[in-house]
């Protein structure tokens, strides 16, 4: 059925693969990728429509469960108003913002030392900050729990904003390396013999030019501080501090009834921000990715 | 003679100088809430600490104890059993996806970007999506089963053991396939479409190409793609946290959420450490498997003596 609708620009744009017939095409190529897109994809969907169903519908076996006859925004309004959601969401982007910041600050300084400033054993720095890109959240969280509590952080937003870093500045950093080691060191030599001193060199010349670098790492570390839950489950307590994801997932939950409604609203709301920002920024979240892949 | 602020300047022109400056704030927070732990979490496994009394040294006890544990035992199996199973499904599915979108389609940047949702969102909100989906009594697919006739009761997803460890490791390879398939296509790009040419112009087939080009040429990047979905699989803790705490029964329990049970909820710092101190063994094992491995393979396919 899609035969009549996909030939002419399957055909243009197609370069060697014009000799493969249009039928093969679909078997092998477009009922895949539609299949992956559906599983991929509908999960979403799910959230935001069980997000909108009235409880009656939630709860009812009978009718086209894939639609909502009576959508309703009252699972909305009772996150909203009826429970810390708006909280959450403040404390989630406040400490998603600040330790995106500080760790770019510190990565900037320390990616331009480890790869313009050649000082004794840069290189093992730059390995060492690679090895600390693989050490994984889950192996840090009892001991990160023990010193929070002994520095009197334990409950309070700086306990997030101090120890996401420690994810984010390896990430960071290994990347603005890359960006860093792109441009050529000539003009660096050019600002140096003009009398500039190293830190005008880095806010005049490095920077400006390392902006898509530092779109990248900033996006990428936002929002991995945005999705982080195992620190955020464990070194705050209290319902003002928490961020979104623990919120949901501690408070939403209350006892053996299930809101599905606010649970998928608090999902949906959750997921939305971080979704939007991505998607004005696909192209350098990508390169980050892949970028810190390929190195 | 010369005055504090040109001894000043003097320094900083000094790269040392200059690079410890300059490194100071990543090393700090570095040292302060990475090395640090990563020392004190080897030491507490050691000690039998609770949440709020300081342990004392007790050797090796608390992983003779948990060797002997049958949940810790289960949580090993477990582990093992979702990083394997997860992370092949993962590559297969990841590589076939990239060799998809790597296709002259229609809406390709539009096609990347959506791929790559499941990847974006929280894993803990996104789990909750699947909490429904899997729910015993108002499952989706059991419904969509129901109507089409395979099935005739619900389907408890998460209530009975093995089904519960593979609806646990569905959810997690939705949420890789995106991320490997991404990084494989940045990788399937660099390759030159010169050797396809000439493969095909040698009358190579479709399997031939893949086999004799892609493949080699792809191999470096699946080793680094495969070996960072192996850590974030082996320590994964969200997903099993948000879908079954662990149950039903301890089937699904992660050497990860044993560790906080332990440690955060059961107040066993000292043994929800040595539990996460049990992983690093497992996570080196991966790394140099990769780097040792894939890797020098890779030098000798590229054609470059090592």
């Amino acid at each position: 059925m899609t035969d009549a609708t996909a030939t002419p620009e399957a055909i243009d744009s197609q370069g060697m693969n014009y000799l493969v017939s249009l039928p093969r095409q679909i078997v092998t190529v477009y009922a895949p990728l539609a299949a992956f897109l559906f599983v991929l994809l509908f999960p979403f969907y799910w959230m935001a429509i069980t997000a909108f169903k009235p409880n009656e519908e939630l709860l009812s076996r009978e009718g086209n469960p894939f639609w909502v006859n009576n959508p309703t925004l009252a699972h909305i309004k009772k996150l909203l108003f009826d429970t810390a959601y708006p909280d959450w969401l403040w404390n989630t982007i406040l400490v998603s913002v600040v330790a995106t910041f500080l760790s770019l600050f510190a990565s900037v300084l320390a990616a331009y030392a480890i790869e313009r400033l050649r000082f004794k054993g840069s290189r093992y720095v730059g390995m060492s900050i690679f090895l600390a890109y693989l050490v994984p959240p889950s192996i840090l969280f009892i001991p990160l729990a023990a010193i929070v509590y002994k520095l009197n952080l334990f409950d309070t937003r700086l306990a997030l904003i101090l120890t996401y870093p420690t994810f984010l500045i390896p990430f960071c950093t290994w990347l603005l390396m890359g960006y860093f080691k792109s441009i050529p060191i000539e003009l660096e030599e050019c600002a140096l013999i003009d009398g500039a001193s190293r830190l005008q060199i880095l806010v005049r010349i490095i920077l400006p030019l390392a902006v898509p670098g530092l779109i990248s790492a900033g996006i990428f570390a936002f929002t991995l501080s945005w999705n982080e839950f195992i620190y955020a489950l464990t070194f705050v307590s209290s319902s003002e501090v928490k961020t979104v994801p623990v919120g949901v997932i501690t408070e939403l939950v209350e006892g053996d009834v299930y809101h599905w409604g606010s649970l998928m609203a608090g999902a949906l709301l959750g997921s939305l921000p971080v979704a939007i920002l991505y998607s004005f920024f696909v192209e350098y979240y990508v390169s980050g990715l892949t970028g810190a892949v390929k190195e | 003679m010369p005055t504090p602020h040109t001894a000043l300047t003097r320094a900083l022109d000094n790269r040392n100088v200059l690079a410890a400056l300059f490194l100071l704030p990543a090393a700090v927070l570095l040292l302060l809430f990475l090395t640090y732990p990563l020392g004190l979490g080897t030491w507490l496994g050691f000690t039998d600490t609770k949440i709020g009394r300081d342990g004392v040294f007790i050797g090796l006890d608390n992983y003779e104890y948990l060797w002997g544990d049958a949940v810790a035992q289960l949580a090993l199996f477990n582990t093992l059993f979702y990083t394997f199973v997860a992370s092949v499904i993962k590559f297969v599915l990841g590589l076939w996806l990239a060799l998809l979108l790597n296709k002259h389609l229609p809406f390709k940047a539009l096609l990347r970007a959506v791929v790559l949702l499941p990847f974006i969102v929280p894993t803990a909100l996104s789990a909750i999506a699947f909490w429904w989906i899997y729910d015993s009594q108002f499952s989706i697919i059991s419904w969509s089963l129901m109507r089409m006739g395979v099935i005739n009761t619900y389907i408890d997803f998460l209530g009975e053991p093995w089904l519960a460890r593979f609806s646990t490791i569905a959810a997690n390879i939705w949420r890789g396939v995106p991320f490997v398939a991404i990084c494989l296509l940045a990788g399937l790009q660099t390759i030159s479409p010169s050797y396809y040419e000439a493969a095909s112009l040698d009358g190579a087939s479709d399997w031939q190409k893949f086999r004799y080009v892609t493949l080699p040429l792809l191999t470096p990047i699946i080793a680094v793609v495969m070996t960072f979905s192996v850590l974030f699989t082996f320590t994964d803790f969200q997903l099993i946290y948000v879908l079954t705490r662990g149950g039903p029964l301890n089937s699904t329990h992660l050497m990860a959420t044993l560790s906080f049970q332990r440690a955060i909820s059961g107040g066993s710092l000292g043994e929800g450490a040595a539990l996460a101190t049990a992983m690093v063994p497992f996570l080196l094992a991966a790394i140099m498997f990769s780097y040792f491995g894939l890797q020098r393979r890779a030098w000798q396919q590229g054609g470059t003596d090592k």
